[in-house]
């Protein structure tokens, strides 16, 4: 039976996941990184927004950076979009110090923010020059360009609209076509779904799978959304300011046991005590529910069901998810912050 | 777009200017309350006012024999431009709320293109909106020579300029319009109607007097003043006044546009 005592302990970190200084030390450019971020701190006067924080992002990969609300994903990507110089630390993108020439980064990434960054009385083909005179493109390279992004995304017949007479999800489509059009090594998205429909988020992700894949764009994301990280190569997870852990969502997942079992029940107290003084069990409370990982949860839930049947009022029994992981990492629930 | 370009063109301050002007004309026109409300508020003003107050209203003899819509005339036209100014720079604080600001802002576009495509842009507006007035002149039976219009262009340029700009610092900090109505009513109001536009500095208080003396906009007032009824705005303090106020909130519109948020 595998358990993790430390479940019960709110923010305690699996040391594994926590690089020490020493192995901050030993990371180096390995392949080819699009963006390195090294012991990133920021205050806001006594908040500390992020801690320490150090990860890599490889080129042409979808890297996800999870976390709650307040969890200082936000203030990361606001630093990361050479928005805001940060109390301490460096970040690299394509080897370029974005605290120091903030203008040759510019060039090179694309910024699409949760906020709509598009003018709504403008039309779609307005707002594309726009951008592309932001840029620093015009005349017939910039005409070509728009008109590029126009058929990729299926925007040409509605070119000469209005931005605020087309739906949610068209909107998104042309925030991306704006940030693709001056051709970026890079683009940083700060939770692009919001407000989007499930079927638009799913319309939306597909499309920036078939980019990455297409063209070799790295993308950096911020979400709160578990199904989003998981369609990431590689998620960073941070809360309360600090990484908690960085790998691949199937990595990030095998870190768990075997299985989730969770137990709904009105006597937490009274099931809990129980777990651990016959099955050796420590699980973590949340609310009405007990959860713990094990290898074996199949076999065990039978034996628990007999012994507690009158306090239970459901038992799942399924495969580790990107909350379980964040869970078994610092003890509580995303929407609990 | 097959294979990336190599080197990324730097971008132009003319461009860049170009892009943000040409967006702050688009809007105007395509939200028609605003020409109502930069133009015809004023207007409105001017007739009510001058009509209603002008039985009452003995102005100093060495104003000569003028009426007070006459009078008023050369202060509706630096209202009209201080109007459009608040209008195009209130933009500015949901710009910067929405993604639009953010998106110019992490581009590699020059701060100073932002800041003149702005203020250009407010400024071109106040300048059509004081000419469609300026069209009304003869129908009042003032008559304007061509060097005293010449004049009044460049003038009304200037002011127009200038209050831009100072829009411009008090809307970039701002997040809220509601604060910007506050600074609108406490200070931008009254620095027009202590300006001269409304009544003379002549035989008021000293307090007040003093007052009118340090306001900027006053001697941009004596140039429009000036320049319509004896066409030779030639006063050197006037202009420079006005001139130095202009490059002033153009420099500090500048330094809060660069400034990045830092940590503590």
């Amino acid at each position: 039976m595998v358990n993790h005592p430390e479940n019960t302990t709110p923010y305690m970190h699996d040391q594994l996941t926590v690089p020490t200084s020493a192995e901050k030390a030993k990371i180096t450019e390995t392949g080819d990184v699009a963006v390195r971020v090294s012991g990133l701190t920021h205050r806001f006067g006594e908040l500390t927004a992020l801690l320490d924080v150090t990860f890599q992002v490889p080129r042409g990969g979808i890297y996800g950076l999870l976390g709650p609300n307040g969890s200082g994903k936000s203030t990361l990507f606001r630093i990361l979009s050479t928005h805001l110089l940060p109390s301490a630390g460096t970040v690299f993108i394509s080897r370029i110090d974005i605290f120091r020439d903030p203008d040759a980064v510019r060039t090179r990434i694309a910024v699409v923010f949760q906020e709509p960054s598009v003018d709504e009385k403008l039309t779609v083909v307005e707002n594309l020059r726009h951008h592309g005179y932001c840029y620093g493109l015009s005349g017939k390279e910039l005409r070509r360009a728009i008109d590029n992004m126009l058929g990729q995304f299926g925007l040409r017949e509605r070119s000469h609209d209005r931005v605020e007479t087309l739906s949610g999800g068209l909107r998104r489509k042309v925030e991306i076509a704006k940030g693709l059009l001056c051709d970026p090594e890079i683009v940083l998205m700060d939770e692009p779904t919001t407000g989007l429909d499930p079927r638009a988020r799913r319309d939306f992700w597909d499309l920036i799978e078939q980019i990455n894949q297409e063209r070799h764009i790295t993308f950096l994301t911020t979400t709160h959304l578990m199904d989003e990280a998981d369609r990431c190569d590689r998620v960073a997870i941070l809360d309360a300011g600090e990484l908690v852990a960085e790998d691949s969502p199937a990595a990030l997942r095998n870190r768990i046991g075997g299985e989730v079992v969770e137990i709904h029940t009105e006597n937490t107290a009274l099931l809990s005590e129980g777990l651990k003084e016959r099955f050796g069990i420590t699980a973590t409370v949340l609310n009405h529910t007990l959860r713990f990982d094990s290898e074996e949860g199949h076999h065990l839930v039978p034996d628990v069901v007999d012994r507690f049947r009158e306090h239970i009022q459901e038992i799942t029994v399924r495969k580790p998810t990107l909350e379980d992981v964040f869970i078994h990492l610092t003890g509580h629930r995303m929407e609990d912050v | 777009m097959n294979g990336k370009p190599q080197a990324v063109p730097s971008v132009g301050l003319l461009l860049s200017t170009y892009s943000l002007w040409w967006r702050e004309i688009l809007r105007f026109v395509r939200d028609r309350s605003r020409v109502f409300g930069a133009l015809g508020q004023p207007v409105l003003f001017w007739l009510l006012l001058g009509a209603g107050l002008g039985g009452m209203f003995r102005l100093p003899e060495s104003l000569g024999n003028v009426s007070y819509l006459e009078y008023l005339f050369p202060g509706i036209l630096v209202l009209i431009v201080l109007f459009t100014a608040i209008f195009s720079t209130i933009s500015i604080i949901q710009d910067r709320q929405s993604g639009f600001m953010q998106s110019v802002l992490v581009s590699p576009m020059p701060r100073s293109g932002i800041v003149f495509g702005k203020i250009l842009g407010g400024t071109t507006l106040a300048m059509v909106q004081a000419a469609l007035l300026l069209a009304a002149l003869p129908f009042l039976g003032m008559q304007i020579s061509a060097l005293a219009l010449g004049e009044l262009v460049i003038i009304l340029f200037v002011i127009g300029f200038a209050l831009t700009g100072l829009g411009y610092v008090i809307a970039w900090p701002m997040d809220s319009t509601q604060g910007y109505h506050s600074i609108m009513n406490l200070l931008l109001i009254p620095m027009w109607l202590l300006s001269g536009a409304f009544f003379p500095a002549e035989g008021l208080p000293t307090w007040l007097a003093w007052i009118i003396e340090i306001n900027p906009l006053t001697y941009g007032m004596n140039l429009v003043r000036d320049a319509l009824y004896s066409g030779r705005a030639t006063d050197v303090i006037s202009w420079g006044v006005t001139v130095g106020f202009a490059l002033l909130t153009f420099v500090f519109a500048l330094y809060v546009t660069r400034r990045r948020e830092t940590g503590d």
